[in-house]
């Protein structure tokens, strides 16, 4: 089995937001919820870069560890995901994250968050595989129709990779000898505890 | 003639022109070996190492989405998995096993002259009812958050994580808004006690006689006003810890709340825990002596009234006080134990 990552090769990123509406339009996610954002950083100065940020499906993923009800769970390929259902709605996963990735649907009003909505890496959730509930619930579940994340498929500077890690770990690493600089895998070190050598 | 003219002319503006060419070419054709583009470009490692996190801009509304990595996630996770379960573990768990060989080796304070039959008004109702509320709130509120923290290792396994999961939201709430209850209750007790609550010379020695606690013949008795020196310190211990309780427990009912960080929710969430357990720990102490630790106390709670010759025992001076006021009418017959 493949073990799912994203990559955002932040020296290809322009900062179009493409990979958020892709996001957003696949999954019909509501307002206000952002599983997936851009973040500059030094914005309008010299070497500044963006960087497509989500669940980033960490190993050994904290969310899963703090959460209080136990509804995280992580698939055969290594992809990170929740259950809606059992959800409480506590907002511990956020701040357990390293990467912002869980969304609230209300801002806390008496600690009234509702369900929790993340990044599924296109895999819908514990519903049975392209049902009408795993959509309403968790977005399209492109995984399992045997296709990739839509936000790094329609990157439109192939920057954001998504797949299994070894294979875009490797072209990554041949961009980077290509063209003779790289600026890193942002968060690996963070997500998976190891990095790309370049 | 004039046609060659314009010829040389032409060459001489040819010449010209590559010449210019000639001598700007070889700076735009050195360019990508001369630049690298990633040079002054920031870098994750030196980020993390010198801001512990990495914040940028993004064109959304949520200001908190601009953090794009926060590791210290990793260590409140250690805190909040780990560290928490052992110090709750170890003060709630370690106080019941200290009440518990207390009880064996002491037994319950005794009324060393017996009871009087005759009662004592010892707290009206309005005290009653805010200790009450106080209290109510106090057990659902330690509960429900006991729950957020070793619900899962505990509860979750026998439950099933349907019926776990619908009790935890249950849970949530009711933590959520009986704090309102637990925050007047509070309030209203500083305000209702803080003059009987106040250091007094006697309290010294009630301090040096450990309260007659440790007195298995029940016949040490400090003099005391209506709260002894022990009661004040529970006093204030409970007001500085709802405090805290209360602050952080705001703090995490409005998250992110007029510019809160990720980190800010984080420290909220430690503080609450910590304070919470040790709280937790303390009134279970309280609940043992108000209860079973000492005869004719839960009365006062109760009904309101004590017997007068507990109250001449443990609160001698309150009790002289309220003679003199004549307010002992002779009460309900108890029958003597």
């Amino acid at each position: 089995m493949a073990r799912m990552k994203f990559l955002c090769d932040a020296d290809r990123c322009i900062e179009c937001n493409a990979c958020v509406t892709a996001c957003k339009n696949e999954h019909e996610v509501p307002w206000g919820i952002n599983r997936r954002r851009v973040v500059t950083l030094n914005d309008g100065k010299p070497g500044e870069r963006s960087i497509s940020m989500a669940c980033m499906h960490c190993t050994d993923a904290p969310c899963a560890a703090v959460c209080p009800v136990n509804v995280f769970y992580t698939t055969a390929d290594a992809v990170v995901l929740h259950s809606k259902d059992l959800c409480i709605g506590c907002g511990y996963c956020f701040y357990a994250c390293p990467f912002g990735a869980p969304q609230y649907p209300k801002v806390g009003n008496f600690g009234s968050r509702g369900k929790m909505d993340k990044c599924t890496f296109c895999a819908g959730g514990p519903d049975a595989d392209g049902s009408k509930e795993e959509f309403e619930k968790y977005g399209a579940n492109r995984l399992a129709e045997g296709k990739l994340p839509l936000c790094a498929e329609m990157c439109s500077t192939k920057s954001l990779l998504a797949g299994d890690g070894d294979v875009i770990a490797q072209i990554y690493k041949e961009r980077v000898s290509k063209r003779g600089y790289g600026s890193g895998a942002w968060g690996w070190q963070t997500a998976y505890r190891e990095s790309i050598a370049t | 003639m004039a046609k060659l003219v314009a010829h040389m002319r032409l060459i001489a503006g040819a010449l010209a022109l590559a010449f210019i060419v000639a001598i700007s070419a070889p700076v735009s054709a050195q360019q990508p070996s001369m630049v690298n583009p990633t040079a002054d470009a920031v870098k994750e490692q030196q980020l993390l190492q010198q801001l512990k996190m990495i914040q940028g801009r993004v064109t959304i509304p949520d200001e908190k989405s601009s953090v794009l990595v926060h590791p210290a996630g990793r260590e409140w996770r250690q805190f909040h998995t780990v560290t928490l379960k052992w110090i709750g573990g170890i003060s709630i768990i370690g106080m019941l096993v200290v009440l518990v060989l207390f009880y064996l080796w002491r037994g319950p304070m005794r009324v060393k002259s017996g009871y009087s039959g005759i009662n004592i008004l010892r707290f009206d109702v309005l005290e009653r009812f805010v200790h009450w509320l106080t209290a109510v709130t106090f057990v659902i509120l330690g509960i429900t958050g006991l729950n957020i923290t070793f619900g899962r290792a505990v509860l979750l396994p026998w439950m099933g994580p349907e019926a776990f999961s619908a009790w935890s939201e249950w849970a949530k709430y009711a933590h959520n808004f009986l704090s309102f209850g637990f925050t007047l209750g509070v309030l209203l007790m500083f305000v209702m006690w803080i003059g009987r609550n106040l250091p007094t010379a006697v309290d010294v020695q009630w301090l040096k006689q450990g309260g007659g606690m440790f007195d298995k013949t029940d016949s040490t008795h400090a003099p005391a006003y209506k709260f002894n020196a022990g009661q004040k310190i529970l006093f204030w211990v409970i007001v500085f810890s709802s405090a805290a309780m209360i602050i952080s427990g705001f703090m995490l009912m409005f998250p992110f709340y007029s510019g809160l960080t990720v980190g800010n929710m984080e420290l909220a969430e430690i503080f609450h825990a910590v304070v919470g357990v040790l709280f937790v720990a303390l009134i279970l102490g309280h609940i043992y002596l108000g209860t079973v630790g000492m005869e004719g106390a839960f009365g006062a709670m109760a009904d309101g009234n004590v017997d007068l010759n507990w109250a001449k025992e443990h609160h001698s001076l309150w009790a002289k006080e309220e003679i003199q006021a004549d307010k002992v009418k002779g009460g309900a017959m108890r029958p003597a134990e």
